[in-house]
């Protein structure tokens, strides 16, 4: 019997040879291009709940796209069967629709020159067992710690772990096809806390290409107990308008706002709050965003993007200006433009940080909110005005007073980004977008 | 008829044959288990998309797979495979029943096909209109949209049409397939007027054929409609104050903003959170959770609509449960795991995304019946506060009860009477507080168009909401002013 990591690598061999055949399928079929993707992933998701065994589920799943185009026509299709046979009715599926479509005269593959034809190796690629028992003994020794800590914490929604190993094929008929091999291993922990009549919920995790980079199952468990029993007793505060500390792992969101503001596909729709933004200042001087797409084993880290670009690195944000968007082939000839390498979304981010900790940050708080965690989904990508749910905690002189919950906060994306006074040194290790704690100026609270 | 339909396409092109699934079956319950089930699963999926006045995107898409089952106790093991061969049928059954120990315990039923009264028409519509037809339709929505108003700039209309055959065999005798066909239409424009530029969109569906946008039940093909309600919403959106923050009475319009019991109170009635005691709901039934004008249903036998199921995932036929009954909590929606270990019953409320996922208790349509007031009494009874009839996406969780949902269309009432349109802003609430605050409900009943799209653990199911007009005395308002 073949272990799993031969496995894979017999698996990705034939799914380069599929990718390969179904370009020259389509080709021959009267196809001017043809670009073919498939994603693979085998692994395991184990889960605990009170320390008993509650799942295991054993995964293998994917998908086999495909894209023609035809005298300037698109067509796509994909199908979760990767057999000869169902590649072949889906490059003739494909063909059948670009029938249908009209000329579109932005349509088609990456310019050939741009293509990345020897990826270098990111180290993303690190198996570790799929043997359940192995999986279920970690989540259940997160989940044991995690009941052990504190009274308070009454009942669990489960430890989970998972374990995943990837292949991601491309090609194209730029005469392309290229491959590379990941692995995701992650470990969750959610509880309910309960203090008189008010119960809350709350969790922690780690995510990690390489098994040894997880936090380990006590970190992860204290961390969720800290997390939940801090919540107990949350009251909701009266409406006024004051300073918000976005801790690092909430204000993750404010940066995905700015995502997909810049992305072509809204820039060209004229759907962003930051249209014609480029070379202006959307964020306060001394902020700066860059992106590493080749960290070593960084989650976010792709040595191409999803049309076969050669990634690169690239300075988003430069002392507070908006230097680059984010820019696919399609995009970026529909606005006159040169791919950025995004296809498929962003890379590693990185904000800059200052110099300031936790604490000192919640003194240049003062007396504000500090936001642990959104709900909901308004934001207007348009207009850029924000109102969203929000939890967290009261703080005056730069201390914590008390949980608070059921209110919103509110502003508009623009004035929050310039807004930005302080990005703190707290950084949460666990994401691609890394970011520290975010004091914004001043918005809106709803409450009583 | 449709049970030989669909086994003869999902099984005839394998070596599989029912008596095969029996033995399958019989092979799991070598090991202790409670309960097994097997999902076969195939699907095909078109869709096309008009933008910038031309038919930019078409795709096609071909989903099949079994899944199978085993649970213990409280335990579950899963496994599945995109290839319908016995061989891997087999293999995933192993893999599956290694959740529990060797050794014999109860017996596989026979399996027996059941049937259920249909809920949708088992046709194909894909096949309903030609592709010529849907890019024509797709055309002349676009123009009509932007005849509509010189502000309207940019148009996107999109349709999507999935034919999907289900067979599920299970342990307890359970064999019972289904024909489910769901059609989407979607028209969003964009706005600009000065420097402001603002969104708008509509759209609908259901399980039926895509005839049904064509079709002129209201004098206008229905299609039209979206593209109209669509320029209808960016407009007023141009016009947008900003919205006020704080705690006022708030009106509810008719439809769509049922999404506020899905997220205030139907999740909260999933079983798996309240056998778990993880809900706000948590251990409540026979309480009064709701103001005695809730009566709260999910209902899965409606005809047609993007909710209804003829069966749910586990082969149980789709039923009208109760949940909350003049405020009085009544009952949790069910699966049939959760529903063994609280000694019920199933209610039809097993759903999964796919064959690659696991069957959870999910709503189907969740709506609140009418009241006695006319709409108008509600605006007039409000000295200060909001009227939303138009809503985007909601969230709730489901331990603190707290919620949010977003208003996409908002007015002020000032003096009992609706005056400017305000901005775009979260709503947020505690589930069981915030239904005791429904002080009126109005006698105008009715189910949204059929976009709704409900995720849970990852898996997204398509659902129904709808109420009548509500008015609560008091909900938070996140605006700016």
């Amino acid at each position: 019997m073949m272990d799993s990591t031969s496995l894979i690598a017999q698996e990705r061999e034939q799914l380069e040879v599929a990718v390969a055949d179904a370009i020259s399928l389509a080709t021959q079929l009267g196809a001017d291009q043809a670009e073919v993707a498939v994603s693979r992933q085998t692994g395991i998701a184990v889960n605990t709940r009170m320390t008993e065994v509650e799942n295991i589920e054993f995964n293998h799943d994917g998908a086999l796209g495909i894209s023609v185009y035809v005298k300037g026509r698109k067509g796509n299709s994909s199908t979760s069967d990767v057999s000869p046979k169902s590649i072949e009715q889906a490059v003739k599926a494909a063909i059948e629709i670009a029938k249908h479509t009209s000329v579109d005269e932005y349509a088609g593959l990456a310019d050939p020159a741009l293509l990345e034809r020897q990826p270098q190796d990111l180290d993303l690629f690190h198996p570790a067992s799929l043997e359940p028992d192995d999986g279920l003994a970690i989540a259940k020794a997160c989940e044991e710690i995690a009941l052990s800590q504190d009274q308070r914490i009454v009942n669990s929604d489960g430890a989970s772990y998972t374990s995943h190993l990837g292949i991601k094929v491309y090609g194209n008929s730029h005469d392309y096809v290229q491959s590379y091999l990941s692995s995701r291993h992650s470990l969750s922990c959610m509880l309910i806390g309960q203090e008189q009549d008010d119960m809350q919920r709350d969790y922690s995790y780690t995510m990690a290409r390489n098994p040894a980079d997880l936090l380990s199952p006590e970190a992860v468990a204290k961390d969720a107990v800290e997390r939940t029993v801090k919540r107990l007793g949350a009251r909701k505060i009266d409406t006024c308008s004051c300073p918000v500390l976005f801790s690092s792992d909430a204000a993750v969101s404010l940066f995905g706002h700015l995502v997909n503001a810049i992305s072509g596909g809204s820039l060209y729709r004229k759907s962003s709050f930051l249209l014609d933004s480029l070379g202006q200042q959307v964020f306060p001087q001394g902020f700066s965003i860059s992106e590493r797409p080749h960290v070593l084993g960084g989650l976010a880290s792709t040595p191409y993007d999803s049309e076969g670009v050669k990634t690169q690195d690239l300075e988003v944000i430069a002392d507070g200006v908006l230097n680059s968007y984010l820019l696919t082939s399609y995009s970026a000839r529909k606005l006159g433009m040169t791919t950025t390498g995004h296809a498929g979304g962003i890379h590693n981010w990185f904000v800059k940080t200052g110099d300031d900790d936790f604490t000192q940050m919640l003194k240049n708080l003062g007396t504000g909110l500090y936001v642990t965690e959104l709900m909901g989904q308004g934001v207007n990508a348009v207009s850029g005005d924000y109102s969203r749910g929000a939890a967290g905690f009261w703080v005056e002189n730069g201390e914590i007073l008390y949980p608070v919950h059921e209110i919103t906060i509110a502003s508009n994306l623009k004035d929050m980004f310039k807004g930005i006074v302080a990005v703190g040194s707290d950084v949460d290790l666990r994401t691609s977008l890394r970011t520290g704690s975010v004091l914004i100026d001043n918005m809106k609270i709803a409450g009583n | 008829m449709s049970f030989e339909a669909v086994s003869e396409h999902l099984l005839a092109p394998t070596e599989l044959s029912i008596d095969k699934l029996d033995s399958v079956l019989a092979s799991m319950y070598q090991h202790k288990l409670d309960y097994a089930d097997l999902y076969f699963q195939a699907s095909r999926h078109e869709s096309w998309v008009l933008e910038d006045g031309i038919v930019k995107e078409g795709s096609f898409n071909i989903e099949k797979g079994v899944g199978v089952r085993a649970i213990s106790g409280e335990k579950t093991g899963f496994a599945y495979s995109d290839q319908l061969s016995l061989a891997a049928l087999q293999q995933a059954a192993k893999a599956a029943r290694g959740i529990a120990k060797q050794g014999q315990s109860g017996t596989v039923s026979l399996l027996k096909p059941s049937s259920a009264p249909l809920m949708y028409p088992a046709l194909d519509p894909l096949e309903c209109l030609q592709k010529e037809q849907k890019i024509n339709l797709l055309k002349t929505v676009d123009a009509f949209a932007r005849s509509l108003d010189p502000a309207v700039t940019q148009v996107i209309v999109s349709m999507s049409a999935v034919y999907e055959e289900v067979l599920v065999a299970a342990s307890d005798g359970t064999l019972a397939t289904d024909i489910r066909p769901l059609v989407r239409f979607n028209c969003s424009v964009l706005a600009e007027r000065g420097e402001r530029r603002e969104r708008g969109s509509s759209g609908g569906g259901g399980r039926h054929s895509m005839e049904y946008f064509t079709s002129s039940p209201e004098g206008e093909q229905q299609a039209f409609t979206y593209a109209r309600e669509a320029v209808r919403q960016a407009l007023v959106n141009l016009e947008a104050i900003d919205a006020p923050a704080g705690a006022m009475p708030v009106v509810l319009g008719a439809g769509w903003p049922g999404v506020l019991l899905h997220e205030a109170v139907g999740h909260g009635l999933e079983g798996d959170f309240n056998r778990k005691g993880s809900s706000a709901f948590s251990g409540r039934i026979g309480e009064k959770v709701a103001s005695e004008h809730c009566t709260i249903v999910d209902d899965a036998t409606l005809m047609d609509r993007r909710g209804s199921l003829t069966i749910d995932d586990e082969g149980t036929a789709g039923q009208n449960t109760m949940l909350i009954e003049k405020g009085i909590l009544k009952g949790y929606m069910q699966d049939k795991l959760n529903a063994r270990l609280m000694n019920t019953a199933s209610t039809g409320n097993g759903r999964r995304e796919s064959y690659a996922h696991l069957p959870m208790p999910r709503m189907t349509n969740t709506y609140m019946l009418a009241g006695e007031y006319e709409h108008d009494e509600l605006i007039a009874s409000v000295k200060q506060g909001i009227y939303a009839p138009n809503f985007g996406g909601g969230q709730v969780d489901i331990t603190s009860g707290k919620f949010v949902f977003s208003a996409s269309e908002a007015y002020l009432i000032e003096d009992g009477k609706i005056t400017a349109p305000i901005k775009g802003a979260t709503l947020i609430g505690n589930g069981p507080e915030a239904m005791q605050k429904v002080s009126m409900v109005a006698n105008n009943l009715s189910l949204d168009l059929g976009v709704g799209v409900c995720g849970k653990d990852g898996q997204s199911v398509p659902v129904g909401v709808g109420q009548p007009s509500l008015k609560l005395d008091e909900l938070t308002i996140g605006g700016t002013q």
